[in-house]
């Protein structure tokens, strides 16, 4: 009798178990997809910092850079940081209106980011000054443009959760979701930090 | 509509090809036929294509990987041929368009398409039983990996008979390899198909990671993880922070040929050896990719089959650790010649003579665990002898070629490509023929025919020293890499000598299908019962042979490296719990079929300039990741019952009392377990 | 349930966001305003600023991304560190490399 009663709690808890372990695995094997994310990022980085003086008679960094326009979009990162952050705390009390909310600011601060990067990249082309110009444009279009992608993607995904929500609440997998978009998007402001020290500032100096 | 892609880009005017075409293509039709005349093509889509068993999946990618070892080997039987034909100003049987096809063809098939899936295969099989768990941390991620390199593979095959395949080498370096010098689609095939095994294969490895530290049985510390599970572990941390950076390099290329970038082309100030220098950061980690499991298998054999437990089991976990970081300063052995200064080429050569400290320490591991143990000399520890001298050697090459002055003479030279055979066959495909042999019983129930299976070896070993101890001496006497002809009468006896060797390895190949053709046949006589062949160590050992497919009816509680041996030892090995609970297993499902599919089209129409069917495999691919995502009816749970009839049928096999098994003896061992030893 | 209790103290809090938000408004404007005004020499601006870069990465993995050395963090940790030995590794010597091999090959 004994033996059967600790198998049947064994069960239970088992179960608790393996609920709690899907959410964290699904986070852990998300976050080893970060860091392979990374190191694409780092090949990129070195394929820049080798390139970058290849410039081929054409434009250098200094030439194209306006600092104050990326400091514009920094800001629209670091925001969407901090409103993404809020959005979370509201979905970890159960605030279904609040996630959504802070949610909408953040996908508002993205698509600012990404338009004002398009405007730059047209605007680059439009004056001639596209990848195909020069080693060093084509690192650099190359590089900026694969940060862009991702945070294209992560809006992409953004909305699709948002929509997940509306439809179906702050379900334990919506969370775990939400979470690993959370992480997602930190992780590009960390790309970001990189982008515009080593791209715009070295490249100004 | 159909973007570059013409009926001209079948070569009908090449009959070795269309002969190897008609003869793949009739070979494909037997097969259909054969499957549709038993019936077999539900159970082959229900229990087969969309299983996300970690065990099924493992076999198939082991099917894979021997089918692309004929058509590798294929192309290695055609280039020796040529050479040895090719000498003395002969100009052989194959055009050199076409000969560049088949030496870049079989160096991406050999590495990306036989030895990586015959890794990820035995590393399915054989990780989840070793450390006591039911599945994969995400068994449908397991499948898309699986079908995502049958597509790749599909797309390799295709390049056979629509267009060509490239003609660069298998390191595909630019500017060779940029538009302006290979106008053709043969270097869009080795782009798409490397890509997309490479996502595959980082999926992969995330998972097994996730697998290895959420899902151990209870009680299994990390440094308790069997040796074999270690060694792919260090293989997967690999692979997550190498193949990116292959990604990242291809996507470069990629951007070169298509969108006019200018990363390695020869003018806008492109710089071709960035190239190199990403390659080769991804490439030399992946060579130790390929070997690392590779030791876990032999130390696996060599101490189950000396009746001990493994020498070293810290040290050999460190040592390749050791092994996986100084994997990353290395690369540049690879391209001394390429004209960085001194100073660099010193730091490089330094560190990959280091490297054979930590790899002489587990030769050394092996030799102490086989040191008054009470060898048995099966077909797994044949291949384990003989890789132990043969990579011995490959590795003292290695470390001669170390030194950047010695490279100078050496490099491109067939020197190295016996060099990287001697490491790469004698290490990493020795090291999967040992682990088949070994585990082949595990997975199928049945043991292998032994007598074949030394056969086997002695053709391969012997046909090994055969086909490359020439290629050293040819590497002395000059003769480089990629010669499609010669004209050296110092060289032709060497080529004849290296062709036999190719002839009697093809022998071995041949002992091998016949073996698996015999086992099959003798499955009864060979059948293993009790689940434990060898008298193994850990727990794959502990469960019925073929496993079922919930694996482990309860899960273990481990006290020891060498869990199995510790429960016989204790009397517990073949324990019946009272009572069953219920297990929760994942469904089966064919969205990653799906997505293979969708991503071979994409790939096809990506090569062939196809758009409109790009984006239509784009969508596909988007779409059913959103369907799965959205999918709520993924998993259920077997019942207790269910188990028991199963758990009943085996111990009833075994000679134990299912229903009777509390009554002890003296000893307090389950009364009928003593009939093992008879079964 | 403890497990609730866990996974609130591992999201931050809403000070804490705050001030990870204030420092990293801080690590951006400064070496922003350096490259803009400033009046370092070129090399001794490219050493603050890439300082800067590393401090706000830190700031960015501790306050958003919540890395910690805790049981549970403790692995997100340590691959994070394994990553970046590999990157320090790919980029540093891809760049030595390709300098000298540059400095050899095209002398200016």
């Amino acid at each position: 009798m004994t033996s059967q009663v600790n198998a049947l709690h064994d069960h239970d808890h088992a179960h608790d178990h393996e609920h709690h372990d899907a959410g964290a695995s699904v986070e852990l094997g998300f976050w080893l997809y970060l860091m392979t994310d990374c190191i694409l990022f780092a090949s990129a980085f070195a394929a820049y910092a080798v390139l970058v003086g290849n410039v081929a008679g054409g434009v250098a960094g200094h030439d194209i850079f306006e600092l104050k326009f990326v400091l514009v979009e920094t800001f629209a990162l670091l925001f969407s940081s901090i409103t993404y952050g809020f959005a979370m705390i509201s979905g970890h009390k159960g605030n279904k209106a609040g996630l959504l909310g802070w949610l909408a600011v953040t996908f508002l601060f993205g698509a600012t980011f990404i338009g004002m990067e398009l405007h730059e990249f047209g605007a680059l082309i439009a004056e001639g000054h596209g990848p195909d110009k020069s080693a060093f444009l084509s690192g650099f279009f190359a590089l900026v443009g694969m940060h862009g992608l991702h945070v294209t993607a992560g809006l992409i995904w953004m909305a699709v959760m948002m929509l997940e929500v509306i439809k179906t609440g702050l379900t334990g997998r919506a969370m775990t979701r939400l979470n690993c978009l959370s992480m997602f998007w930190h992780f590009l402001d960390i790309v970001w930090i990189c982008v515009f020290t080593v791209v715009y500032l070295k490249g100004a100096i | 509509m159909f973007g570059k892609l013409t009926l001209e880009a079948i070569p009908f005017h090449e009959p070795i090809i269309m002969g190897a075409l008609s003869g793949a293509g009739l070979l494909g039709l037997a097969l259909i036929a054969a499957i549709t005349k038993f019936g077999k093509w539900g159970y082959l889509w229900k229990e087969w294509l969309t299983s996300v068993d970690h065990k099924k999946i493992g076999v198939m990618y082991i099917i894979v990987a021997l089918v692309m070892l004929l058509r590798g080997f294929a192309d290695a039987l055609m280039m020796r041929t040529q050479l040895a034909m090719a000498t003395g100003g002969a100009h052989g049987i194959f055009p050199p368009e076409h000969y560049d096809q088949i030496f870049t063809a079989h160096g991406v098939i050999m590495i990306i398409f036989m030895a990586m899936p015959f890794m990820t295969g035995l590393m399915n099989i054989v990780v989840p039983l070793q450390i006591g768990a039911r599945d994969v941390a995400f068994p449908f991620l397991n499948s898309l990996s699986f079908w995502l390199l049958v597509a790749s593979a599909a797309l390799v095959n295709i390049s056979l008979g629509v267009g060509e395949f490239a003609k660069t080498g298998w390191v595909a370096y630019p500017p060779l390899s940029e538009l302006a010098y290979s106008p053709g689609v043969g270097v869009d095939y080795y782009i798409w198909a490397l890509q997309i095994s490479g996502i595959g294969t980082t999926l992969t490895a995330i998972n097994f990671l996730v697998t290895i530290l959420k899902m151990r049985a209870p009680g299994m510390k990390l440094m308790q993880m069997p040796i074999f599970t270690w060694t792919c572990t260090w293989a997967n941390v690999l692979i997550v922070s190498s193949f990116p950076i292959l990604t990242g390099a291809l996507a470069m290329l990629t951007l070169d040929r298509y969108l006019d970038f200018h990363f390695f082309t020869s003018e806008a100030g492109g710089n071709p050896m960035m190239y190199l220098n990403l390659f080769w950061a991804w490439g030399h980690p992946e060579v130790y990719i390929l070997v690392l499991p590779a030791f876990g298998i032999f130390s696996e054999v060599i101490s189950t089959f000396s009746g001990k437990r493994l020498f070293g089991h810290t040290s050999m976990i460190i040592a390749s650790g050791v092994i996986s970081v100084l994997g990353f300063m290395v690369w540049l052995h690879h391209f001394f010649t390429m004209g960085s200064g001194a100073s660099v080429n010193a730091f490089f050569g330094i560190a990959t003579m280091v490297i054979s400290v930590p790899t002489g320490v587990k030769l050394f591991n092996w030799l102490f665990t086989i040191f008054r143990g009470r060898l048995r000399f099966t077909a797994p520890v044949m291949w384990t002898l003989g890789f132990m001298i043969t990579f011995s050697i490959g590795g003292m090459t290695g470390v001669l070629m170390a030194i950047p002055g010695a490279d100078f003479v050496l490099h491109n030279s067939l020197f190295l490509i016996a060099h990287f055979h001697n490491t790469i066959i004698g290490g990493a495909v020795f090291g999967y023929l040992a682990g088949f042999a070994f585990w082949f019983p595990k997975a199928f129930g049945f043991k292998l025919n032994e007598r074949l299976g030394k056969a086997a070896f002695w053709f391969w070993q012997s046909g090994f020293f055969f086909a490359f101890v020439p290629l050293y001496v040819l590497g002395f006497l000059g003769m480089t890499r990629r010669l499609n002809h010669t004209d050296n009468p110092l060289w032709t006896p060497w080529l004849y000598i290296a062709c036999i060797g190719a002839v009697l390895i093809a022998i071995g190949i041949g002992c091998q299908l016949l073996q698996l053709f015999v086992s099959l046949r003798d499955r009864k006589q060979l059948a293993d019962v009790s689940g434990d062949p060898w008298n193994g160590h850990t727990l794959e050992w502990s469960i019925s042979s073929p496993p079922p497919f919930y694996n482990f009816a309860t899960l273990p509680q481990v006290h020891d490296i060498d869990a199995f041996t510790d429960m016989k030892e204790k009397g517990v090995a073949y324990d019946i719990p009272k009572q069953y609970a219920p297990i929760h297993m994942p469904k089966n499902t064919a969205a990653g079929v799906y997505i293979g599919g969708f991503t071979l089209a994409c790939g096809f129409a990506l090569i062939w300039h196809i758009w409109w069917l790009a984006i239509v495999g784009l969508l596909g691919i988007v779409g059913s990741m959103l369907a799965r995502a959205y999918d709520n009816d993924k998993d259920y749970y077997v019942q207790p019952e269910e188990i028991e009839a199963i758990e009943r049928e085996r111990f009833e096999k075994m000679g134990i009392d299912f229903d009777r098994y509390d009554e002890r003896d003296s000893n307090n061992r389950p009364h009928k377990a003593k009939t093992l030893e008879q079964v | 349930m403890s497990h609730a209790h866990d996974h609130a103290a591992s999201h931050g809090s809403v000070s804490s966001y705050l001030t990870g938000f204030v420092l990293s408004v801080i690590l951006t404007v400064i070496p922003f305003w350096l490259v803009m005004n400033g009046g370092l020499n070129p090399h001794d601006t490219l050493l603050t600023i890439a300082g800067f870069a590393v401090v706000q990465i830190l700031v960015h993995l501790k306050y958003f991304l919540h890395l910690n050395f805790t049981k549970e963090g403790r692995i997100n940790s340590l691959a994070f560190l394994f990553t970046a030995l590999v990157i320090v590794l790919l980029v540093v010597l891809s760049v030595w490399i390709i300098f000298s091999a540059d400095a050899l090959m095209m002398p200016s």
